[in-house]
């Protein structure tokens, strides 16, 4: 075995990493062709296409009944698309999970997403913004942690967009809220879950564009192979007194 | 090979073996008490088992929700059905006066009722949601008779595990396991809004799953058949729309 100290991300980091990178791409494409069959929406508990919708997207659809102002209807996908958004949002909500419970218990949320004090003061905030607005590839220090926008943008995305998305999702499910009513009442509604539920998406594709972007600007074969093999430029940190793994 | 990756490797090869066995302890628990849906097969059947089995664990009693008058939607939309036929016509003139539903299968005493018995049999009301798997949704009052109450009438036999129903259209059918049977909100819907069901909502006859998507309120209800084997009917995946590539179970 080769002298590797500690890798750049942990083996936990890197599988969970690409399991949910794979169930959100496979989500987002069976979201999407099941949004066709109905390319309107609404706010609050009901909506159909004898209600005024709150907007629709232009596009031709997979159902014959909804007016898109095409000739055509495109070919129904929803079975197997519906099969496997479930059984992707089962994979994301338990590789979540091993995720979530393991980084509170190893630290890694604490050491390498919670921003130091000191970072998140206006000054170094403003110096971030501006230096990732002028496309500045990161230094070398990056190789091995993260920058304040980084860990903000990381933190969102963990605790604010992909519980938001999983709970607008259960609060569409007739059955889920035969037990817990509340999950779609705070929300206004069943419609209003699912409106939500498809911004909450588009708030994570832009987060995949740019973070995929970054990617590009900081080195793709560099981010690329640290996030694979855990291998990165440089020597990382010291494991410091917090030991890297309980055995 | 260090001892730390040895013991690494000793571990590992612990907790894949404990999970393995996990795993097939859990799979015998979840068929032993009826956790499994009858399109568990393929490669999307972990995703259905495990929507399943946790949905009935915890929503085996629970009611869906109920809404108040005022929040009834003044234009309910229901998708368009193929032409049902001259016999459909024939009943439809007769204001469904020959209409009948037969039970069979697992029962002390096959039966049929007509229309009218089944209006004169103890009412349930509830004003719910109808969600369609493509979307939209509307909110209606369903008026009718419990399906608990027809499956005692008949003498539903105690190993009976899923009542299947089918429609007057020829390649409809559905199936419910006893936690929807015997949900006090499934009703066989003969009103909707305080008038007889339409037809295109389902009259004269709709069984109403509150708790599933509207594909599993089925239309045109002619048939119950009570079963403890719902591998033997059609192609062995619970009902026609497993055949079609959705779902068997439709609690989403």
């Amino acid at each position: 075995m080769a002298e590797t100290p500690h890798p750049r991300h942990s083996g936990l980091v890197r599988v969970t990493h690409w399991l949910i990178t794979f169930a959100f791409l496979a989500l987002l494409v069976t979201g999407l062709e099941i949004v066709v069959s109905h390319p309107r929406f609404y706010w609050g508990e009901t909506g159909n296409v004898n209600t005024a919708p709150l907007f629709k997207i232009p596009i031709p659809s997979s159902r014959n009944m909804v007016p898109t102002g095409y000739g055509y209807v495109l070919p129904d996908q929803n079975g197997w698309s519906r099969y496997l958004h479930f059984q992707s949002a089962w994979v994301l909500v338990l590789v979540a999970l091993l995720y979530g419970v393991a980084s509170l218990w190893n630290g890694h949320f604490r050491r390498n997403l919670l921003p130091s004090l000191s970072d998140v003061s206006p000054k170094r905030l403003a110096t971030s913004i501006i230096e990732h607005l002028r496309l500045k590839r990161p230094g070398p220090e990056e190789a091995w942690s993260y920058n304040i926008l980084q860990r903000l943008a990381y933190l969102l995305v963990i605790f604010v967009l992909f519980p938001m998305i999983i709970w607008t999702g259960l609060a569409m499910s007739p059955s889920f809220v035969s037990a817990v009513p509340s999950a779609v009442n705070v929300l206004g509604g069943q419609q209003s879950a699912r409106t939500l539920h498809f911004f909450l998406t588009w708030a994570l594709v832009l987060f995949l564009l740019v973070h995929v972007f970054m990617i590009f600007l900081a080195g793709f074969r560099s981010r690329m192979r640290a996030m694979i093999t855990g291998r990165a430029p440089g020597r990382g940190p010291e494991p410091g007194p917090e030991p890297l793994e309980r055995v | 090979m260090s001892k730390l990756s040895r013991r690494k490797l000793i571990t590992t090869g612990i907790a894949a073996t404990a999970g393995a066995s996990g795993l097939v302890v859990a799979a015998k628990l979840a068929r032993r008490y009826g956790l499994v849906p009858p399109d568990s097969g393929g490669i999307y059947g972990p995703g259905e088992t495990l929507t399943y089995a946790a949905q009935r664990v915890l929503t085996r009693h629970s009611l869906a929700r109920e809404f108040s008058r005022s929040q009834i939607s003044a234009k309910p939309f229901a998708n368009e059905v193929a032409p049902m036929g001259d016999e459909f016509e024939r009943h439809k003139q007769s204001a469904f006066t020959d209409w009948r539903l037969s039970v069979d299968g697992l029962v002390a005493r096959p039966s049929s009722f007509s229309l009218a018995e089944l209006k004169s049999f103890p009412r349930r009301r509830h004003i719910t949601m109808i969600q369609c798997e493509e979307g939209w949704s509307y909110i209606a009052e369903w008026t009718g008779v419990p399906l608990s109450h027809v499956l005692e009438r008949v003498g539903a036999l105690p190993q009976v595990r899923y009542v299947i129903y089918r429609s007057f259209q020829p390649d409809w059918w559905e199936s419910i396991d006893m936690a929807d049977a015997l949900h006090p909100q499934t009703l066989l819907t003969h009103e909707m809004n305080g008038g007889e069901l339409p037809v295109g909502f389902g009259g004269p006859l709709r069984l109403r799953v509150t708790r599933q998507l509207g594909y599993k309120s089925l239309k045109y209800v002619t048939q119950l058949t009570l079963t403890d084997n719902i591998k033997q009917f059609g192609k062995g995946l619970g009902s026609a729309e497993p055949e079609g590539g959705y779902a068997w179970y439709a609690g989403a």
